[in-house]
């Protein structure tokens, strides 16, 4: 149809420009330039033989990974009669109340900056910048004094303001009605029920192999195991990105998916990348920020004590100090629903010259924040390429567990989809709950916000964030396929498997739905969480395919 | 295609509910939106744009200039256009919608008038409408220029002389240079939108607290 080739030369044309900044074009202008001394390339049909060239030589390939990435994270263009912020959150009232929210967290910074006679940025003599750079590899050892810090916010204190989320135009009577919603959550959003999220998920199946259940010590390896392996070592071969997510949806073994990971994020360090890290360590060395004593404090009171991250605390360190002075963050703030905080160089308050993001990143770290960086220290252990994964994670999926937005991948959606699912699957449980005040979101969304990360056993959270990555989607935590449409129009309904987040979701479910007898027999919140609090045993894929494809509904 | 805002005047919206409005316990459900162009004749609607605010359906009828004496009638163009696919739920309700000539039932050459026909069957939203109507026409199409005729006619070239052997087509490595002569212009033209990565003001950054604007 007319107005689906349009729509398409627009993406095209988006992704074009997006691409004609990047490291790959100079890169391939270089080889095809390069490539006119080789004897096959004839003038006269030189267009083709430079294509031919670069489909033989494998760059074809990674101009393919690089538009399959740009496809996965950027939304498709929007109408043009709508303003920037609609593309950050189409939903009026969502907008404002993330404004809100945001404007709560500066001024929680504001006064914590004035009560601490601390600024917010502060440029290091050269003896601390030396001292710094001396012990850049062991920064937990340093025990500088933190008491009087706190963490700017904590996820319960983002659920209570996701509780009380309200929808001026929506129906919100006082009497119980069938609009009432019986969980915390009260904004109709749309989420999927089961027979979707099964179509959704169809990888996850009974009868397809699955590593997290097909390959324990039961099984024999020959059924299963060693042919997925050997498809996993042709994937990475090949080095597709496309082939690479939808070969992950069934697990990555082991040894493989440090790589396949960065192919999925399409992540190749290059010496600029290294550079590009070494430069930020070069800002964290000259300024010092507030943000970072938050860091530091975060990742004591987290990362630090947990059996399994506390070794890797000086990663963590290298990571997130030098995640908060990156600058190519703010890109991502055009389809996020928050904004950068903003302030501006001191005596020049006003002037748009001398205004700037703070911190260089716009994000403000809460608590927990270290635990999106913690998993990834098993993978990888060249810093450069740690944070080039931790940063490609976050822009995709982490920013959208602590902003609140309308998307079917946002923190509200996901926390709908967990107490829809619970509600229609699960019913005298879910009333069991509630009649007790230990209503099921205020026990699982710590869970869902840090993407269970610290709450499952590492090679369970490893195996959770391989779907993550495969269906491109965070539902599996707790799920939808949004088909995004210009004008309305549906655009051709061609399967968009970066569209879904909801295996999060599904497993907070499916956790609840496991523990389902003792949780019946509690009488408290308190007893409800006690339940609940030690993840550490669960078998997560077991949980997953159960829930999805075995329960009787 | 270029297109022209059609200046109109859009009545307010009229519920349509049976029985009186005071008294009945229900929100109506339909509401109709007229649109007039009092100062404009009638013209080729080219396209339709709004910004939705909770409407589920929509149909437009339209009224056309009809020669002689016959009396305008009114139309159907569109016919339950889905805005929400689920009407409970906020998928759609505050989106931008643009609706052409060629989605129309009807031809859309003379319009007079336009209704909008909006319908919300959900019980759960106090109020739906749309928003920031605008109607635009087609642009006019790019002037047409008379060519001289020795551009459009040329004199057919004589046959050059036939070259020794071995030597490639004049005219085919003129035009070979020409495209990588377009090609390195290209390049050169093209910026990147590379960013620099700087975040301090000539490495400056003291800072006052943060703004809450």
């Amino acid at each position: 149809m007319l107005q689906e080739e349009s729509d398409l030369s627009l993406i095209i044309a988006q992704i074009v420009q997006k691409l004609k900044g990047s490291n790959l074009y100079s890169q391939l202008e270089r080889q095809a330039w390069a490539s006119l001394q080789r004897p096959e390339i004839k003038l006269e049909s030189l267009k083709e033989d430079i294509k031919e060239f670069f489909k033989i030589s494998g760059w074809e390939k990674k101009l393919q990974n690089a538009v399959y990435s740009e496809l996965s994270v950027f939304p498709l263009p929007s109408h043009p009669a709508a303003p920037p912020e609609h593309l950050k959150e189409p939903l009026v009232y969502m907008r404002k109340a993330q404004g809100s929210w945001e404007k709560r967290i500066l001024k929680s910074l504001n006064s914590m900056c004035t009560e601490l006679s601390i600024p917010l940025a502060r440029k290091r003599p050269v003896g601390e910048q030396k001292e710094l750079l001396n012990k850049w590899n062991e920064m937990g050892t340093d025990e500088p004094d933190l008491s009087l810090f706190r963490p700017v916010y904590a996820p319960k204190d983002f659920l209570e303001v996701l509780i009380n989320l309200r929808n001026p135009n929506y129906e919100n009577g006082d009497s119980l009605s069938f609009r009432t919603h019986l969980g915390l959550i009260q904004v109709p959003l749309k989420v999927k029920d089961i027979p979707e999220l099964k179509e959704c998920f169809v990888e996850l199946g009974l009868n397809i192999g699955q590593l997290g259940i097909d390959d324990s010590t039961q099984v024999p390896p020959e059924l299963f195991e060693n042919e997925h392996v050997r498809i996993g070592q042709k994937v990475l071969a090949e080095q597709d990105s496309a082939a690479a997510q939808q070969y992950i949806r069934q697990g990555s073994p082991t040894a493989l998916r440090a790589e396949l990971w960065a192919l999925i994020l399409n992540i190749s360090s290059q010496p600029e990348d290294v550079l590009y890290y070494e430069q930020l360590k070069t800002n964290v060395i000259q300024h010092d920020l507030l943000v970072d004593s938050l860091i530091y404090k975060d990742v004591k009171l987290t990362a630090s004590n947990d059996d399994y991250y506390f070794v890797f605390e000086d990663y963590l360190y290298q990571v997130l100090l030098c995640f908060s002075r990156d600058t190519s963050v703010l890109s991502h703030f055009a389809y996020n629903s928050a904004s950068p905080p903003k302030s501006y160089i001191r005596g020049k308050l006003g002037l748009e010259e001398y205004a700037v993001f703070y911190p260089p990143n716009g994000v403000i770290p809460f608590h927990g924040f270290s635990m999106y960086v913690a998993p990834l220290c098993f993978l990888y252990h060249e810093p450069s390429k740690l944070y080039q994964i931790f940063r490609e994670m976050y822009v995709r999926f982490f920013f959208r567990l602590h902003s609140i937005s309308s998307h079917p991948s946002g923190i509200v959606s996901l926390c709908l989809l967990f107490e829809t699912l619970l509600q229609t699957y699960l019913p005298q449980l879910f009333y069991h709950l509630r009649e007790i005040g230990a209503q099921p979101l205020r026990i699982s969304f710590k869970w869902m916000v840090r993407a269970f990360s610290g709450y499952l056993a590492t090679d369970q959270l490893l195996l959770l964030w391989d779907r993550i990555l495969g269906y491109n989607s965070l539902e599996i935590l707790a799920g939808k396929t949004s088909g995004t449409s210009r004008n309305g129009t549906r655009l051709k309904e061609a399967p968009l498997p970066w569209n879904s987040d909801k295996e999060p979701q599904v497993l907070a479910a499916a956790v609840f739905a496991f523990r389902a007898v003792n949780l019946m027999e509690v009488t408290s919140l308190a007893a409800a969480e006690a339940v609940l609090a030690d993840l550490s045993t669960l078998k997560v894929m077991p949980l997953l395919q159960i829930f999805l494809f075995a329960t009787v509904t | 295609m270029s297109r022209i805002l059609v200046p109109c005047h859009v009545k307010g919206t009229v519920a349509l509910q049976v029985g009186d409005v005071r008294t009945s316990q229900g929100r109506p459900g339909v509401l109709v939106i007229d649109v007039t162009f009092p100062s404009v004749a009638p013209f080729e609607l080219q396209e339709i744009t709004f910004k939705n605010y909770y409407t589920a359906f929509l149909s437009i009828r339209v009224r056309q200039h009809t020669s002689a004496h016959t009396p305008a009638k009114w139309v159907t163009c569109l016919r339950d256009y889905c805005l929400m696919p689920d009407p409970h739920s906020e998928e759609g309700a505050q989106e931008y919608i643009s609706l052409f000539k060629h989605q129309m039932l009807c031809d859309m050459a003379r319009v007079l008038e336009l209704r909008l026909i909006l319908r919300q069957p959900s019980p759960l939203w106090l109020s739906f409408t749309v928003e920031e109507l605008q109607i635009y026409q087609q642009g006019p199409k790019s002037p047409s220029m008379t060519f001289p005729k020795w551009l459009s006619h040329p004199v057919p070239c004589e046959q050059p002389a036939l070259l020794c052997e071995g030597l490639p087509d004049p005219s085919r490595v003129s035009s070979e240079v020409q495209q990588m002569w377009a090609l390195t212009e290209m390049i050169r033209a093209s910026h990147t939108s590379a960013r620099i990565g700087r975040f301090d003001v000539d490495g400056c950054y003291d800072l006052n607290l943060l703004s809450y604007t």
